[in-house]
């Protein structure tokens, strides 16, 4: 019950100012770097286009490149090897363990950095077939009106379902963006809007080039909740960094996906500073990403079995790097 | 390679394909499932999903396992794709081949094409695989018949038959 894709161009850009300037010979165009979530979605009659343009034959996206003690992750470097890389995981770990968690092994051969912070949010009235779709009467994400989750509402609660992006935001990370206006840094933080329709800041024709990590960072850990052991998108999943000094934490970074439409950092752990990680500390952490986490019913999964398992995991994890850095 | 406008429809795609080199007047928007099944008539490959989630329709793209049914064959240009009918040498089956029909790693076979490719491609980087290391390589083939239990006997029976 699958969409042909028939009729449909592909454009093959040697450099991304190429990339730019086909994007803006064609508007509507999209880029494609590994396909495992846009062909996809394209295939159920979903972000239609008539051109795509193939992100893969771009060199300068393709590189690991280390600086001065931080690492520069080309938005091209495909999910596998960013999940073998003995660098990213002697560093970076929660980054090396949401890669390795990713979808399933021929996915993350294809899939890229930048296409995993890129991907569509997640629905389970919208990741269907057209015909399932329309039998059930499109909703606002997609040529109709209502939405089937908050009919009462005016906007799309899918959920951003990326794994590497909570990882990279604990982790400090900023995206170099390219596009018809020119170069820009941003943190990756700000690539992300709370939005299920339009979750993405980047204008069209603006493509993510790299994304940059500063040096020394805190010990940091990623796991997520799934229906199976692979394959499956996380029905929340969360990165945690922690700083400790005498036995305290120094600092707390918390980031969840899966649960809001957007990847996102959880506020208020700075108040941690100093404090033990204990029992009570623990009730407080759970205590706080309940009350961010958002999660619709988005997924086959309940609303609340995924706030809780995003409040268990903080909790986990933070226990998890706590314990590590005592030995 | 193609300049920018990409004006033809079709487009002349040059690969090898199992072993030998092979040129043919490829759409665009065709998948390379569909190009290996309807084109190079290499009906080994097996449409499961559809969709990109199930693994039945598993190739090798310059050694590596992907789902053919989310890649565009024109992207295969100048690489070497390798299908289930690639295996055998002269009609004989290879270790591995031979492995699941012996250990009974397959029951419908529906499944056995793509689990072949990607147990091929684990085998090749890593003839002397863990049990936990079988099962991650594994882990997007999705079998509806053997239970799993049986498909993971099989690839340890080949790693041990030829290292
Ligand atoms: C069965 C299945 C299971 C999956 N499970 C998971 C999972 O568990 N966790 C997970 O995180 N993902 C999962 N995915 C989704 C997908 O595999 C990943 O998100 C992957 O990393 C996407 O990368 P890609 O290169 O294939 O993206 P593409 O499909 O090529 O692109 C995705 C989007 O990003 C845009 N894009 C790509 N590159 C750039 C760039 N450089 N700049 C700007 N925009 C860009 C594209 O235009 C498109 O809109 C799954 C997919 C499938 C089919
Ligand atoms: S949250 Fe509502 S509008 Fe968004 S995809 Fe689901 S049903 Fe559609
Ligand atoms: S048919 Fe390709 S993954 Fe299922
Ligand atoms: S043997 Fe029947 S699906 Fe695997």
């Amino acid at each position: 019950m699958t969409t042909l894709l028939t009729g449909l161009r592909l454009a093959n850009p040697n450099s991304v100012e190429e990339a730019i300037a086909a994007c803006r010979d064609r508007p509507g165009s999209r880029f494609v770097a590994g396909g495992t979530d846009l062909l996809v979605n394209m295939r159920h009659g979903l972000s239609a286009t008539e051109q795509l343009i193939d992100l893969s034959g771009i060199d300068e996206l393709t590189m690991i490149a280390t600086n001065g003690g931080g690492v520069t992750i080309g938005a091209g470097v495909t999910v596998a090897a960013l999940a073998r890389s003995p660098g990213i995981a002697a560093q970076y770990r929660a980054l090396a363990e949401a890669a390795a968690g990713v979808a399933g092994p021929g996915h993350r051969n294809m899939a890229t950095v930048g296409g995993n912070l890129c991907q569509d949010t997640r629905c389970i009235y919208y990741n269907q077939s057209e015909w399932w779709r329309n039998a059930n009467s499109f909703c606002l994400k997609h040529r109709g009106e209502i939405c089937h989750v908050a009919p009462q509402g005016k906007r799309c609660h899918a959920a951003y379902s990326g794994d590497l992006a909570p990882a990279l935001l604990v982790l400090g990370a900023a995206i170099e963006i390219a596009g018809p206006q020119g170069r820009r840094t941003i943190p990756l933080s700000e690539l992300y809007v709370e939005d299920g329709l339009a979750h993405l800041a980047l204008a069209e024709g603006e493509l993510i080039l790299a994304i940059q990590l500063p040096p020394a960072p805190p010990p940091s850990a990623y796991t997520k909740v799934r229906v199976r052991g692979a394959i499956d998108f996380p029905l929340a999943g969360v990165a945690v960094a922690l700083a400790t000094a005498d036995a305290k934490v120094a600092s707390l970074q918390i980031a969840l996906t899966g649960t809001n439409s957007r990847p996102f950092v959880v506020a208020g752990t700075q108040d941690f500073a100093g404090r033990a990680v204990d029992e009570y500390l623990l009730k407080e952490i759970e205590r706080l990403v309940q009350k961010q986490a958002q999660p619709m019913r988005t997924t086959i999964a309940s609303a609340n079995y995924r706030r809780v398992a995003a409040a268990a995991l903080a909790r986990r994890l933070t226990a998890r790097l706590f314990a590590e850095s005592a030995v | 390679m193609h300049a920018l406008n990409p004006q033809p429809r079709k487009r002349l795609l040059r690969l090898t394909l199992n072993g030998r080199p092979r040129e043919d007047a490829v759409a665009d928007g065709v998948l390379l499932v569909d190009y290996l099944r309807e084109v190079a008539q290499l009906t080994g490959v097996k449409t499961g999903c559809d969709g990109g989630e199930c693994g039945a329709c598993t190739v090798l793209v310059d050694g590596e396992a992907v789902p053919s049914c989310i890649t565009l064959a024109v992207r295969c240009e100048d690489r070497s794709v390798e299908t289930i009918e690639g295996l055998a040498a002269q009609g004989r089956p290879t270790q591995l081949q031979r492995a699941f029909h012996e250990k009974l790693g397959t029951q419908c076979g529906f499944c056995t094409p793509g689990m072949i490719m990607a147990a091929e491609s684990l085998l090749r980087r890593n003839p002397t695989p863990t049990e936990a290391e079988i099962r991650t390589a594994l882990s997007g083939n999705l079998c509806r018949c053997t239970g799993y239990e049986k498909i993971i006997e099989s690839v340890q029976a080949a790693a041990r038959a030829t290292s």
